[in-house]
């Protein structure tokens, strides 16, 4: 279910390589199976021989290896070895475990894409510095019969090396000249083939500059930049598929011959599922059997659970809370409501793609410049001197001069940078654009439930009752796992109240708990079960079959760690905050008070909070949207750039550019700042690769430049533009 | 000058190894897990069953 929510973007290399692995994997002979845990607290050389011994000891297992980078296990073992036996193993021995979808994580270990480019980068590194080496010879004095065999040796390593390391470069530029459009590529391979053609033509008649040595360091250079980048993104990206791998899609079907587990995507329309309290609904369907309630925080951002009972129709992701339910499905897999929220987000994402970074930007005005400077220089010394080889010398100078190369890392390095910074304070930028987006922010719209609260209820009210009553609730709490009950327990327990002697405690699932103290029923849920009158708010009721009307415990939401601070700090910087809320009037304004946000927005549904995104964005606002329901996704989508925690639904997580990993929102503010001031420091270092230009291209164009004045202007340019982007560090 | 009829190809061969050794390493998944390898040096487990 979480993998077809993806969006199938062609510029994701694993996604070429899934299929693939797939295929081999559907090939090979089924005699083990392949298991996958996540360890999150893994940390040292003893956990991974702990870890992989406890494994290798269990039953069935052939092989279990740790890769801590990942903080992850996988497990050869028989097919009859289920995850959870493993994760109970694993938990004996103190080590937190977590079952993963195989199928929502693409094969990390034959990662193509980038073991392509680490290759290419290696092989341009090698070609490079030898023909380095030579080329300092030649600029140290070496002559006549000596240079052109260092010119020739140095074209022999150079030709192969462009043409194998240049291809990225090639494939970009043909692409961008097919839609006949300009990117930095075009200026990239303009630069390397001339330089090759000419250094080829030079050495021919042993002339005395060959820019060998230039081509190669701009091919390494550049294809050190885009590894960068490429690895920024890889790791956002494996992390973001352990997020999703941690929800394995299996639901229990109910046949004539019992109860079978299946993975969610082989249900069929009209089959019987059996969800169990706290599972989530797999599929759209009509409750057919059992009572509960159910939790629509995400999907709506209601905090009230609401009565479920046969009849009522559900929506997959609805989490089933008390008793047990049988759902007849009417929908499955791509037709649930669930999945027909990602055209919404597919509709809205479209606006944001128009987005040209700030490279682009750069890029269009560089591309043509660079092109009419360098044609320039050619005619100017063709009509001077009616000398073709020399006004062709003097061309590719200047775009050896003028390339990109400090240009192609100044973005790279510094997104590096930046998201390695934010990376360890729990914030995954999955979005290449997303930093310099963030920077531009002057609007924050936050949804309530699950992203300014917690999600968790908490009890407000426990002082208006006598003791008496308190204990009572608590005995009849204890007996529930229902949320409320749960709260109650912690609430009171924690305030020292005893539980009363109530005797034959049970659980009517979707109303409440109840139970015989001295004599009397007394019973606590909900109101309709009472005959009391209900609330606005989230409320639990209390019966004390004494005749008097039942009262009401009620509760709040409990802020999320850092909620406060996060919207303190982003109103101290002058970013104004907005709340809305698919959730009740009263309850909204509570917390809107609480955090002094003055513009609110209740009982909003998910086209409303698109549509209010929308409308601030018209106004000229740059909006970011955090939040992590099914009711945001759409508004995510639609924002400028949009966080979402992890506790979010899976579509909510592929909205968003950036997944917050902790469960608190205080980095948020802090996001805004590094992003600015990584968008400053790129800004920067397109002014220093300008500084370089300035100097050298007069020098270029004056016919002055050898050389070694290129190498000279390229490495130092590249080095200073890598440091500075180190500076965020 | 003579010399350098011997030392470039010598120097080329030399830095070839080394690219051919990496080239070898990213094939054979070395840098997959980085960390873990780092820590798996010091573990002091006796292995019963070492690879062939």
């Amino acid at each position: 279910m979480t993998a077809a929510l993806r969006p199938g973007t062609s510029a994701c290399p694993a996604c070429d390589a899934a299929p693939a692995a797939q295929a081999i994997a559907e090939r090979a002979p089924q005699k083990d199976a392949r298991l996958s845990l996540s360890l999150p607290t893994i940390h040292c050389a003893a956990c991974i021989s702990a870890v992989e011994h406890r494994l290798q000891a269990q039953p069935g297992v052939t092989s279990a290896r740790v890769n801590l980078t990942l903080k992850r296990a996988t497990v050869e073992a028989a097919p009859e070895v289920t995850a959870e036996a493993l994760v109970a193993a694993l938990e004996g021995i103190g080590y937190e475990a977590h079952e993963l979808d195989a199928g929502a994580l693409t094969a990390t270990g034959a990662d193509r894409a980038g073991r392509d480019l680490l290759m290419r980068l290696a092989v341009a590194g090698f070609a490079s510095m030898n023909v380095m080496l030579l080329s300092v010879s030649v600029w140290s004095g070496a002559e006549a019969a000596t240079r052109d065999m260092f010119h020739w040796i140095s074209a022999a390593i150079a030709l192969p090396t462009i043409v194998f390391s240049g291809r990225p470069f090639y494939v970009n530029a043909w692409s961008a000249l097919k839609h006949s459009r300009l990117n930095m590529d075009v200026p990239i391979v303009l630069a390397i083939l001339l330089a090759v053609a000419t250094s080829l033509w030079e050495t021919m008649l042993s002339g005395e500059h060959a820019y060998f040595d230039a081509a190669l360091t701009l091919v390494f250079f550049l294809l050190a930049g885009r590894y960068l980048d490429y690895r920024t993104r890889a790791v956002a990206r494996s992390a973001a598929e352990e997020l999703a791998a941690l929800e394995v899609p299996r639901a229990l079907r109910m046949t004539a011959a019992g109860e079978e587990m299946v993975e969610v995507r082989e249900l069929a329309v009209g089959d019987l599922v059996l969800v169990r309290p706290g599972g989530r609904m797999p599929v759209d369907g009509e409750i057919v059997e059992g009572r509960s309630e159910l939790d629509r925080a995400l999907l709506t951002g209601e905090t009230v659970p609401v009565f479920a009972e046969p009849g009522r129709l559900v929506s997959a992701g609805e989490v089933n809370l008390t008793g047990p339910l049988v759902v007849r499905a009417s929908a499955v897999g791509e037709d649930t409501s669930l999945h027909r929220m990602a055209d919404l987000v597919a509709i809205a994402e479209s606006g944001r793609s128009r987005y040209t970074s700030l490279a682009d930007r750069a890029a269009k005005l560089y591309a043509p410049g660079v092109h009419i400077l360098s044609a320039l220089a050619f005619l100017g010394w063709y009509l001077y001197t009616f000398d073709l080889r020399t006004a062709l010398n003097i061309a590719a100078a200047v775009l050896i001069i003028t390339c990109p190369c400090a240009l192609g890392l100044a973005v790279p390095a510094v997104t590096t940078a930046a998201s390695g910074r934010l990376f360890r304070r729990g914030m995954l930028i999955k979005h290449a654009t997303a930093l310099e987006r963030l920077a531009e922010v002057d609007t924050v719209v936050f949804d309530k439930t699950g992203t300014l609260t917690a999600g968790a209820p908490h009890l407000g009210n426990a002082a208006e009752f006598p003791a008496r009553d308190l204990e009572v609730a608590l005995a009849l709490a204890m007996g529930s796992s229902h949320p409320l009950a749960r709260a109650l327990t912690a609430t009171l327990a924690e305030a020292g109240v005893r539980p009363a002697q109530v005797s034959a405690i049970e659980e009517v699932p979707g109303f409440g708990t109840q139970g015989r103290f001295e004599g009397r029923q007394v019973r606590l849920g909900r109101a309709a079960w009472m005959g009391a009158e209900p609330l606005a708010g989230t409320a639990a009721f209390l019966s004390l079959g004494d005749g008097a009307a039942a009262r009401a415990f009620r509760f709040s939401d409990r802020l999320r760690d850092g909620a406060a601070e996060a919207v303190r700090a982003l109103k101290e910087a002058g970013k104004e905050v907005l709340l809305i809320s698919g959730d009740s009037a009263g309850a909204v304004e509570d917390l809107a008070a609480e955090l002094g946000i003055t513009r609110w927005v209740a009982e909003a549904l998910p086209e409303d909070k698109a549509a209010r995104v929308q409308v601030l964005r018209g106004d000229g606002r740059r909006v970011l949207m955090v939040g992590d329901g099914l009711n945001d996704t759409a508004a995510l989508a639609a924002a400028d750039v949009s966080i979402s925690p992890a506790s979010a639904l899976d579509a909510a997580r592929v909205a968003s550019d950036i997944v917050l990993l902790g469960g608190d929102l205080a980095p948020v503010a802090e996001a805004l700042t590094t992003a600015r001031a990584a968008t400053r420091r790129i800004r920067e270092n397109f002014r220093i690769a300008t500084v370089y230009n300035v100097i050298a291209v007069p020098l270029a164009i004056a016919g002055l430049a050898t050389p070694l004045i290129a190498a000279l202007a390229m490495s130092l340019s590249s080095i200073t533009v890598s440091l500075n982007a180190l500076r965020l560090r | 000058m003579d010399v350098l009829v011997v030392l470039i190809p010598v120097s080329l061969i030399l830095g070839g190894i080394g690219l051919l050794c990496f080239v070898f390493t990213v094939r054979s998944n070395q840098y997959d897990d980085p960390e873990g390898d780092a820590r798996r040096i010091l573990n002091s487990d006796w292995d019963e069953h070492p690879k062939p």
